[in-house]
Parts: structure tokens; sequence; C-alpha cells
């Protein structure tokens, strides 16, 4: 995911928020992961917008991509120039409307703001893990997110949102604890990642680790590898992007000049822009975590893991309600594999919805400030209220 | 509520299990979610129609009719409709056997070719006739087929399609009031629904 949020136009927000944290799996009860490893103590950090209803039973959780973090939406300060990622869509009055709904976002593990990854100490040693961080999956993310559900004493989730691997957590949430979730909408995401995008977050991966500065994972003391970082983000920005979009918003324009240079420097905007891109990320991010999260989401195949080859069978573990959203122009995690997501949970006699929104700006549509995404999105969610309230 | 879509919902019994085949924007699967308490889904191609359907608190599938029934489990709704939509499909035969595979009933709705200001336009203006309800020309028609009564009938007996029921109906363009045809439905019905079931 990309960086695309700006102040609401009509002055909108959920206001100031503070960012929390929930600690757990003390040593030595860690946490087993799927890799057969274990994690202890875990921190999440995690932030709530809106009010919990008495019953409980008003909590929307969303889920942050690659990049993302705990900070969905709001301020942390008065002087916060930029809202969290998806302010565009929760707020008072929004897609997510937090007058109606406690929505929760927590940072994922593995990640760098705030949960417990690569760049935490390792109580073992009082130094960053680095590489003896162990290796995760979404379902391990997910397994920290329900401990944090749990010691919250929610036992219902209304609705899971999530965009790209926010959609496979939100999908993963509903076939591990079906009693749980009610609802759930995957956007722009997957059942399992394509040999085409494990190719480019291979490309990824091999941008930071051939950046001498990486030196194994063990950074943290040193100059990190923002080289290899830069470059990564490079490659992932144009993969959130489409032909059409990038076309559009630079052409083939030269970036100050108005001729060649005949140099290595960069002569076209587009050029200039991606630098700009990788070198803004490098201050936010952090290397290992970029790793560990990547690898992650290219693990996830749903069928595999929780249907024994078969994808009908891992989502028949749930009854949940679906509302299933693509993006025309999104090649990374096109159409069709949500398509084929739909079909598995037709199969598996779901009620699922399913609409792909005509735009051209790539896999980084579903950040993006638009209205056929929030009027789907609102209207779902208030339809699952209905049902719920209904069915009580 | 359209005069056509009331009949259709007449046929309907209540808390069944619907799928609305070209469902619009979902105005039938809403007249049924509160008249008929049914549990109701629908398909349909254009996304703006798709969103409002959503949005509207509609269980919406968002392609294409062929394809998007492929998925469904044999009988896995008790009606399947398919209002208006006949006359405008590429292949009809595989989509009505598909609605009495994965329905146990079938509900078809188009308008009839057979309306006796049709047959006089074409005898009269030697030209594709123009109608209310089939308002285009010849070389910008959706409607590529053309059906009547007869036809229709024709057609369910030789797949061994049994017709439980047939409404004949007359009533302006998209208007909420309307009257059933007993007499001479070949010349005077402007619709024919039909509930159909696999013999």
């Amino acid at each position: 995911m990309s960086e695309y949020s700006g102040h609401d136009k009509n002055g909108a927000s959920v206001g100031i928020v503070k960012r929390q944290y929930f600690t757990f799996a003390e040593p030595p009860n860690k946490m087993a992961l799927e890799s057969g490893a274990k994690l202890g103590p875990i921190t999440l950090a995690y932030e709530t917008y809106g009010r919990l209803n008495e019953t409980k039973s008003n909590v929307v959780m969303v889920f942050h991509a690659l990049s993302g973090n705990s900070h969905a939406a709001g301020y942390y300060s008065e002087k916060d120039d930029k809202p969290g990622w998806w302010d565009n869509m929760v707020g008072p009055g929004k897609g997510i409307d937090t007058d109606k709904y406690c929505v929760i976002c927590s940072n994922i593990i593995g990640s760098c703001y705030g949960s417990t990854g690569p760049s935490s100490p390792d109580p073992r040693t009082g130094k960053p893990y680095g590489l003896n961080f162990p290796l995760l999956t979404v379902a391990d993310m997910v397994k920290a997110q329900k401990r944090l559900i749990d010691h919250l004493g929610i036992k219902k989730l209304l609705c899971l949102v999530g965009g790209s691997i926010g959609g496979m957590q939100a999908i993963e949430w509903a076939v591990s604890y079906p009693e749980m979730v009610q609802s759930v909408i995957p956007i722009a995401s997957t059942c399992k990642r394509s040999a085409l995008s494990i190719g480019l977050s291979e490309a990824q991966r091999q941008a930071i680790m051939a950046d001498p500065n990486w030196n194994n994972g063990d950074y943290y003391s040193q100059e990190p590898p923002n080289k290899g970082l830069a470059l990564a983000r490079i490659i992932g920005h144009i993969t959130y992007l489409s032909e059409d979009s990038m076309q559009r918003k630079f052409g083939r324009r030269l970036h100050e000049n108005s001729a060649f240079k005949f140099d290595f420097s960069p002569d076209f905007e587009v050029e200039s822009y991606l630098h700009y891109q990788g070198k803004k990320f490098v201050e936010r991010f952090d290397a290992n975590s970029y790793l560990y999260i990547t690898k992650a989401s290219d693990y996830f195949d749903l069928g595999e893991q929780k249907g024994g080859g078969s994808l009908v069978k891992a989502l028949s573990r749930t009854s949940a309600k679906f509302l299933v959203i693509s993006f025309s122009s999104d090649w990374l995690y096109p159409t069709s594999q949500s398509k084929e997501m739909v079909k598995a949970m037709k199969k598996a006699g779901l009620d699922v919805s399913f609409c792909e929104i005509e735009v051209d700006f790539g896999h980084d549509s579903f950040l993006l400030a638009h209205d056929q995404l929030k009027r789907l999105i609102s209207g779902f969610i208030n339809r699952v209220k209905n049902e719920v309230n209904k069915a009580s | 509520m359209r005069f056509d879509l009331q009949m259709i919902a007449s046929l309907i019994e209540a808390k069944s299990r619907v799928l609305d085949l070209g469902c619009g924007k979902g105005d039938l699967l809403r007249f049924l979610l509160e008249k008929k308490q049914v549990e109701g889904y629908g398909i349909e191609i254009d996304e703006k129609e798709v969103i409002e359907g959503i949005e509207q608190g509609l269980s919406v599938l968002h392609g294409d009719i062929n394809e998007e029934t492929q998925d469904f489990a044999d009988n896995s709704f008790d009606y399947v409709i398919l209002s208006q939509t006949l006359q405008q499909v590429y292949n009809p035969e595989k989509v009505i056997e598909e609605m009495l595979r994965i329905g146990k009933k079938g509900i078809v709705s188009f308008p009839c070719f057979n309306h006796i200001a049709i047959k006089l336009q074409l005898l009269w203006t030697s030209k594709a006739p123009i109608t209310e309800e089939l308002p285009y020309e010849w070389y910008n028609t959706p409607n590529i087929r053309v059906i009547t009564l007869r036809d229709f009938r024709i057609f369910c007996a030789s797949r061994k399609i049994k017709i439980l029921k047939e409404l004949a109906i007359s009533s302006h363009y998209r208007a909420s009031s309307g009257k059933i045809i007993k007499f001479l439905p070949n010349w005077f019905a402007k619709y024919g629904i039909f509930l159909l079931t696999k013999q």
C-alpha cells in the first residue's frame, strides 16, 4: 500500500486518537507459531475509534496492508499534518461510520509500529531480534489479534474489513474463528498469492538483502540498508499502480530539465517520483519487517492451509457473510483472484456479494477516496447489522 | 412496483430462497424481501446497479448470468427468476437449463412478440415493429430474440419443461397497474410470465 491520506475536505474526523498497547504471551507461555517456533512476550499496538455499545456487538475490525499500521484514522495531535491511512473511510458519517460502530485496528506482528517485530528487543539478549525473529504467517498475525479481542472482552465481530494483506487477515479470521465472525469484506485481496506476485515480492526482498548494509539483518546499531529498502519500495510502488494511471500522471514528462541529460541520473518525472517515494519510505519503515511481512503474505494459501488443498472446504468452516471487492486495473491482486474466491464461497454455500469497481488506479485504489467503495462498504455493514439484530 | 414484477411476486411463496438473474438495482428483490420475507440474491452485470443494490442491503454478484450461475449447487434456490431478460440473452437454452438446475422452480418473463400492435405494424408497414416494450430499431436493439407465448410453450414442451403456471398480462411500460389477459392472449398479451419446473 502507498500513502494517500489527507485531511478530510468536510472536516469529518474521529479527532485526536491514542495508540494503545497490549502485551501477552509472557515467557514461559509464549505463543506457538505456525512454523513451530514460539514467540513471546508479544506486544500489539492498537487503536479504537467510536464507542463500544453495551452488548459489545458493534465491533468492526480494520486490517492494514504491508506498510500500514494501527493508525487507520484521526490524528495523534493538533499539529499532526496527516490523518491515519484510511481516514477517508473510517470516521463519523463515513463508509465505516464511527457514530455507529466501534472500529479496532491493530498493527500486525512482524511490523515496526509498536507491535513486536524483528526490530523489537529479543528478551534473551536485550538487542533487536533481527533474523532471530521467527518467520510468520498470516494465521500467526490473526492469532495474536484474537488474543487482543479476547482481552477486550469482545465475543462477536460484526464485520472485518481489509485490503491486500489486510484482506487475507480478514478471511483467515473468518476461517480460524468462525464462531466470532459475522461478516467479512476482502478488498483487492486473494486466498492465495500468485506466482507473479510472489516473484515481485522476492525481487523486493532481494533488493534489501543485496544491500551490504543489510548485514544479515543485523544493522540496528549501524547504518541501515536504506538503498535496498528504497529500491524494494520503488518496485512495490510500481506494482500498486497501473499502466493508465502512470501514463496519466507522468507520461514521458522530463523532470526539471527540458532535454535529456545523457547520464544515469533521473531524466523522467516518473523516475524522480519513485526515488522520492523510496527515500520517504526508509524514514518510516524497517527493512527486516519488510522481509517478514512480504514472506508471510507469500506463504498465504487458505485452501492448502485450512482445507487440505480445497478452498471450498476451508471456507466451509465459516458461515460469515462476504462482500468481495476488486478493482479493474489491479494487476497485483487481479479481479480473477477475487472471482476465484467468490466461486469457492458460492460452492461452500456462503452468502456472498461481489463487485468489481471500474477504476484505473491499480491495486492502490482501495486507499483512495471514492464514493463507490464507501457506498458498498456502508450498505453491506448496515445490512449485516440489521440481519444480526433480527436474528437475536 | 411494476405490474409485471407484482405478478412475479404473486407466484413466490413466503420465506423461500430466491435468485434474480439480471436483478438491476434490485427492485424486485427488495419487494420480495419486504412482502414475502424471502432470502434473496441477485446477479447483475452493470456495476452502477450492483453498487446500488448492495448499498440498499441486497446480496448481489457482479457478473454475467451464464458464468455466475455455474458455481451454485443443484437446487440451491426455491426460485430462480429471469425477468424481462430472455429476449436479450445469447443462449437462452442454456440459461433456462441452468435456472432449472440450480432452482427447484424457474420464473421467466418476456415481452410478447405476438401482440396485435406488433402483428399489424409488420403487416402494414413491412418494418420491424417498434413498441413501448421493444422501443429500438433493428440495428441498435439489445433485444436479439423475438418470442411469442406459443413459441415459449413449444420450447418448454420440447425440452421436457413443465409449465406450472402461465400469466399473460397487459400493462403500460413500467406501470404499476395492469391486467391479466384471459381473452385471446395470443393477440392482446404484452408480457408473458411462466412458472416452470423440471419434468
